[in-house]
């Protein structure tokens, strides 16, 4: 009889340990259940999955389109069967666009997959299948407005540089313009001289967020922040300029060694006037400044998904008097891209957050239907409301007084700060301009660079010009 | 064309997931008709999967070897299935079924991605089948199975020491013997042992003592199988002793410090040996080291997700960017052209056949072979659970096998013995006068 009895044990503690080990398999067929009906678009479109190209078997890839509905790209068949990628604009929106032969980079290599991907009708996409037809694949609608980028193209004439504009409140990229640039129609058959760049001319680098530039004089708002958090007073601020500062055997001078006199902090900031921003350099706080400026997202990572390089700066107490001054005023060994510079001047546009610039907006199929929206997320608040007002008074006295007077007596207000920044002797310098135009609650942020042409208010500000005229 | 793989590929879900529904549902009802005619349905089912699935893969690349080998199977199909019955009368059909079911996926797989494996496996398999029929037989003659114990695991560890000494590394381990040109893995078939061992040592008498000195040979196995760089399978070896162990003694405080030892053990594993490192990191995020031991797991969930639920269509994927896939990786490769509901349906056919070894271990009386049945199966299943569980990210991939689908003759002709044993005891123990005799007790008591 006991026997007996510990025969029903043992097939108790059978049924318990397998009906545990049953558990584990519960959670490993969810776990797989979830993956499934998860959103895997990112894997697919890992440049390390190479599925994609069976995608294109089967689909013919989707266009990109621009926010006004124009196309960007697109894919046409030509009278050998062969498909082929045209780009009706040309080199207009080969940055911003990317290029699909010889390598896909931008939007073409991020959104491929999505491109390949047909949204339409399952029974149309079967019924294809049968005759044997490709399926049209979905079309990737951006932000980008073919007349700003137009403006910008234009404005930027045959001067290297860069240029982005957008919507400081949304993020939405309106144009994005690199130069010199490339034909992306073209690019098999100039791919070497492209590859050999005997000029230096670096086509391929997309400038506008692959760009590192000394950010010049649009960095003394940073400075300028800096020194309102540090001095809660500095509506007093007073300082006779003289055309240059000397401190431990160093000498900063202001632009054309122009002495600008007495003035307060507006009149210094609008005036760009460097002998002003290197002394009030040398009281700054290193450590406060370098979480300032972390807080603005330099040595971090930018909230983009997509190409670019970091920016840099370095404070320390290490540093010589003549490099704090220098670094006070943009130069030192800071560097930018104007992608960057643009988030920057937003954050003051938009009430204070750090947006999040992106060009995808959404994806349509071939009949038009929104298959899926890219959603984006914005930072962290880095600027007070009553920081935001006093910086606004300073740049828009840059506007009304200082070097960014072009922009002045427009139907729209321009809120903005110049830049010149030396990158070496003997050559031109960089010509910057950021801010940002409001017109009727309708903001539109700008961040250009004009490369080895000379001063901002000469070569960057006419361009903002331009675009602003098209944008309103 | 396209649309006729396509579609295809839509009917093997659909018939593999009707088979699977029946796995399920065979049993309500105590009708033995209604089973039969079941069973039989299933076995149509079989033959239907690896008909279209032979035809996808003739029309892609009009290879004759194809239709060669389908016809080879149907007939190895069919008579197997018949002397099986004969054979082992009385047996599981379900869990027969599902072993063909299983087999016969992992072999058009093998087609489709290497066709010189496929013949290699089906060769083995053949070979595997007719050494099994034999199996109760065996069992039958050799009436001394259970009154050895000790010897089990001397026998056992020995052998894998001897892998050891002279042992060839393959993917990473150090568990292979190469005998005239033929590569095998004794710890693949030492595992049987190993339950044989744990069942009949701890089945006659569980003292402290003797649990204590059982635990110290059980430890000499794993140990081994780590050093040689075999994770699954010192898992595999850990994880079924524990859970035997507890079965047996039925008391839960040797799982708890058996669970505690092993995560101790498991720590210090990590510590100590860099390709543990580099299977934690690859589970924890494969995209940071794609290049530096990433890939296998990342390739792997690319499959999965490209395959979404109803697959590209067989022949339509890309296995071969998947390193080792068609062993280890199998199941991505399957996920991606077959599909997602596919893969979960192989999940599923795995658990019927363990539920029904489950069901046969509670069924036999005696211990010794209650407790081998168990053993063996929750070896099965825990491999099972390694394998898919690596290969989705679910646990850090450990290198196992999918048993009776993936590509390996070790693999496959060990589980091949598995299931013949659980099955021949099933016949032996379930119709013989043993049942009679316990059940005169009973009403004589």
């Amino acid at each position: 009889m006991k026997n007996r009895a510990d025969k029903n044990n043992d097939n108790r503690n059978i049924a318990v340990i397998s009906y545990s080990l049953m558990i584990i398999f519960v959670l490993l067929i969810a776990y797989i259940v979830i993956f499934l009906a998860g959103d895997n678009m990112e894997l697919l479109n890992n440049p390390y999955n190479k599925a994609q190209e069976i995608f294109s078997e089967y689909t013919r890839r989707g266009s990109i389109l621009s926010a006004d509905g124009e196309v960007i790209a697109e894919t046409v068949t030509d009278d050998e069967g062969n498909e082929i990628r045209k780009y009706p604009y040309n080199n207009m929106f080969a940055h911003a666009a990317g290029h699909f032969d010889n390598g896909k980079t931008g939007l073409e290599a991020q959104y491929n997959v999505y491109m390949l991907n047909s949204g339409i009708n399952p029974v149309v996409s079967a019924l294809n299948e049968l005759k044997g037809e490709k399926n049209p694949g979905d079309n990737l609608v951006t932000t980008l407005n073919t007349a700003i980028q137009k403006a910008a193209y234009d404005a930027l004439g045959s001067h290297r540089g860069a240029v982005i504009a957008m919507e400081p409140e949304s993020g939405e990229i309106l144009c994005m313009v690199s130069k010199p640039d490339f034909n992306p129609n073209t690019i098999k058959s100039n791919w070497d001289d492209l590859i050999e760049d005997d000029n230096n001319e670096s086509a391929l680098l997309n400038r506008a967020t692959q760009g590192l530039y000394p950010p010049g004089s649009t960095f003394k708002l940073l400075t300028l922040l800096e020194y309102m958090r540090e001095n809660p007073g500095y509506n007093d601020f007073s300082f006779s300029c003289k055309g240059s500062v000397s401190a431990d055997g160093y000498k900063i001078n202001c632009y054309n060694k122009k002495h600008h006199g007495n003035e307060d902090l507006k009149d210094a900031f609008a005036s760009s006037c460097n002998s002003a921003f290197a002394t009030i350099g040398m009281g700054l706080n290193k450590k406060q400044f370098r979480n300032l400026c972390s807080s603005f997202l330099f040595n971090e990572e930018l909230p983009v998904n997509y190409a670019y390089k970091g920016s840099t700066f370095s404070f320390n107490k290490n540093f010589t008097t003549g490099e704090v001054m220098q670094t006070a005023i943009g130069q030192g060994k800071t560097l930018i891209s104007p992608l960057h510079n643009a988030i920057i001047i937003s954050a003051v546009a938009n009430g204070g957050y750090i947006v999040t610039p992106h060009i995808a907006d959404k994806m349509v199929n071939s009949s038009g239907r929104t298959v899926k929206t890219f959603s984006y997320k914005n930072g962290e608040t880095v600027i007070a409301p009553e920081e935001i007002s006093f910086l606004k008074e300073c740049l828009l006295e840059v506007t009304e007084k200082g070097t960014g007077h072009a922009l002045s007596g427009q139907d729209y207000t321009v809120y903005g700060k110049t830049g010149t920044a030396q990158f070496d002797s003997g050559e031109e310098s960089h010509a910057w301009y950021i801010g940002y135009a409001e017109l009727n609650g309708k903001k539109i942020a700008v961040s250009i660079i004009v490369e080895r042409a000379g001063t901002g208010s000469d070569y960057a500000v006419p361009v903002a010009k331009k675009i602003f005229d098209a944008y309103y | 064309m396209n649309t006729i793989v396509k579609l295809c590929g839509y009917i093997i879900v659909i018939i593999f997931a009707l088979y699977t529904f029946f796995c399920f549902t065979v049993f309500r009802g105590k009708n033995k008709e209604r089973s039969e005619k079941i069973y039989r349905r299933q076995r149509v089912c079989i033959f239907l999967i690896s008909a279209v699935a032979h035809a996808v893969l003739y029309l892609m690349d009009y290879d004759f070897m194809i239709i060669i080998l389908f016809a080879l199977q149907m007939i190895a199909f069919f008579i197997a299935v018949h002397m099986y019955q004969i054979f082992y009368k009385g047996l599981s059909k379900l869990v027969l079924n599902n072993m063909f079911m299983l087999l016969m996926i992992g072999i058009f797989m093998l087609e489709r991605i290497n066709m010189e494996y496929a013949v290699k496996q089906s060769a083995i398999v053949l070979a595997g089948l007719i050494f099994c029929i034999f199996i109760p037989v065996i069992i039958k003659k050799i009436s001394f199975l259970d009154r050895l114990g000790w010897q089990y695991a001397i026998l056992g560890i020995i052998l894998l020491a001897v892998v050891f000494l002279f042992a060839e590394e393959k993917n990473g381990a150090k568990n292979w013997i190469i005998i005239k040109g033929i590569a095998f893995q004794p710890s693949e078939f030492v595992k049987i042992l190993f339950v044989f061992f744990i069942a009949a040592v701890l089945t006659k008498k569980s003292s402290f003592k003797r649990v204590v000195a059982a635990s110290l040979f059980a430890a000499a196995h794993v140990l081994i199988l780590v050093i040689e760089k075999d994770l699954g399978g010192a898992l595999i070896y850990f994880i079924t002793y524990l859970i035997l162990l507890t079965a047996v003694t039925g008391n839960v405080l040797y799982l708890l410090a058996g669970l505690s030892g092993g995560s101790a053990a498991a720590v210090i594993a990590y510590k100590l040996f860099t390709h543990v490192q580099t299977r934690v990191s690859a589970w924890r995020d494969p995209w940071s080291i794609i290049d530096s031991g990433g890939l296998q797991v990342a390739q792997s969930l690319f499959a999965i997700a490209t395959g979404g639920w109803f697959g590209m269509g067989l022949g339509r994927g890309l296995p071969g960017k998947i390193p080792i896939v068609e062993s280890d990786f199998i199941f991505a490769a399957i996920s991606e052209e077959l599909g997602g509901v596919f893969a979960i349906c192989i999940l599923l056919v795995y658990i019927s056949c363990f539920i029904m070894f489950v069901n046969i271990s509670i069924k036999i009386k005696k211990p010794f072979y209650k407790f081998t049945a168990l053993g063996l199966g929750i070896q099965f299943i825990f491999q099972v659970f390694l394998g898919v569980g690596g290969v989705t990210k679910f646990i850090p991939s450990t290198g196992v096998t999918l048993p009776l689908i993936s590509y390996g003759g070790s693999s496959v002709l060990s589980t091949l013995i598995l299931f013949s044993i659980i099955q021949g005891i099933y016949v032996l123990n379930g119709s013989s006068g043993e049942v009679k005799e316990a059940e005169n007790e009973e009403s004589g008591g």
